[in-house]
């Protein structure tokens, strides 16, 4: 499976604004580039990206060709109640990948 | 880089003075110094230096049994600690191979030696990947080059090699990287050419690269024939380089724009 970097605070106030961050290994292939024997190399990209908050989806973004190898993603949120976040990405060749997190919000 | 951005860069540096200078010590600056607070903030955050997906991968791979010996590097090495400094050191001089041998070859000798596997190919993620690993436990440690006797001579071919002009634009390393530091070359700006993040997160390779990319890279933008990929010269820069850069803290892996 894709290895993926997230970073959630551990714990926050509640209401505080906290900052999330999750980065992904993924080639994002463009299907623009014509690889060694002259034959186009298949787009291979990420179309979606998803966040829940104990089930409530909070952040999602659609990726398009121009974005970068390892795509990496910064967005905040409000601390409402202790629990789970749920990251999913997906897309090109059944790709599918999920991370999750803890947070304690006092 | 483009062909616009070297012309540019021959002119820069036939304006520049003929004999190429060492920069003086105090004056040695990582290529850190000149990025933008937002790529510097990248390297420094491990959760958000991409490379950190390869240590991790390195990391997995340092605890796998692997070839007919069926040992991991942990079962003779233990854990990552015994790696502290280990890639500031090198490349050094290898007195019983004779050569100077550098971190990715050094790890190619356990590989097959020690593990009796196969080789990790250069530029391969593997290779990569355990290079990133190995390199990442001397992040701060300041670079010490290998003063041996057998070290002198290959040093010495390396600053040959980084002073002389080659390629079609007929450039030396030296005119743009201590002539012409902290100036800049179309967008980019020249840095002195320091070795202390490798291997490196480059965000225009959108990928981890190692010191013997860079130096294509570098090769191929001076229009200058590209020696084999194990080709002895690409150590003997890299030894230069790092007696160039003693003292400097490592970075590895860095994020280079
Ligand atoms: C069977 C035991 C053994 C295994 C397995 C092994 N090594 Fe080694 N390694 C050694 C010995 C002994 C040395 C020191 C002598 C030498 O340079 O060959 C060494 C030296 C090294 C050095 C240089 C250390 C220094 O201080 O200069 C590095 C780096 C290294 N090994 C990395 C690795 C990696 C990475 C792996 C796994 C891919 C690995 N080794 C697997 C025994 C082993
Ligand atoms: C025309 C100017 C020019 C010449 C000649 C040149 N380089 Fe570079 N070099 C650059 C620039 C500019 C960069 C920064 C990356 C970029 O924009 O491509 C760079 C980057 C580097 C780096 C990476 C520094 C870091 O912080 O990661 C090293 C090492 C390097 N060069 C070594 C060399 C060597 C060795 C040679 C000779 C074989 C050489 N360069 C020739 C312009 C040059």
């Amino acid at each position: 499976m894709a290895r993926a970097l997230i970073n959630v605070p551990a714990h926050a106030k509640k209401g505080d604004i906290i900052e999330i961050k999750a980065l992904i290994s993924h080639p994002m292939e463009s299907g623009y580039r014509v690889g060694m024997n002259g034959t186009i190399i298949p787009r291979d990209i990420i179309h979606v990206f998803t966040c829940d908050y104990n089930g409530v989806e909070i952040f999602r973004a659609d990726f398009s060709q121009a974005v970068a190898a390892n795509p990496f993603m910064s967005f905040h949120t409000i601390a409402t109640e202790s629990g789970k976040l749920v990251f999913r990405w997906s897309g090109d060749k059944d790709f599918e990948a999920t991370e999750t997190a803890e947070i304690i919000v006092e | 880089m483009t062909g616009r951005v070297f012309i540019a860069a021959v002119l820069a540096a036939l304006l520049a003075p003929a004999l190429a200078d060492e920069i003086p010590r105090a004056q040695r600056r990582s290529g850190y110094d000149a990025m933008s607070p937002q790529t510097r903030a990248m390297q420094d955050n491990e959760s958000e230096n991409p490379a950190t997906l390869w240590v991790l991968d390195g990391e997995a791979s340092w605890r796998k049994p692997e070839g007919e010996a069926n040992k991991s590097c942990a079962d003779c090495h233990g854990d990552a600690s015994s790696m502290k400094g280990v890639a500031a050191r090198y490349p050094r001089f290898d007195a019983a191979r004779g050569k100077p041998v550098d971190i990715e070859q050094q790890i190619n000798i356990c590989r097959v030696e020690r593990q009796k596997a196969t080789p990790f190919a250069y530029e391969s993620h593997e290779l990569l990947a355990m290079t990133a690993f190995v390199a990442r436990q001397s992040r701060g440690m300041p670079i010490l080059p290998d003063k041996a006797a057998g070290a002198a001579k290959t040093v010495a071919e390396g600053q040959r090699l980084f002073t002389q002009r080659r390629g079609q634009l007929d450039l030396s390393c030296a005119q743009c990287h201590d002539d012409n530091w902290g100036r800049s070359l179309g967008g980019a700006s020249i840095p002195q050419g320091q070795p202390n993040g490798y291997p490196l997160y480059r965000l225009e390779w959108q990928s981890v690269g190692s010191m013997r990319r860079r130096l294509r890279n570098c090769l191929s933008g001076m229009r200058a024939e590209l020696w084999p990929v194990d080709a002895p010269e690409y150590v003997a820069l890299e030894m230069y380089l790092m007696a160039r850069a003693e003292g400097l803290r490592m970075e590895s892996p860095a994020v280079r724009p």
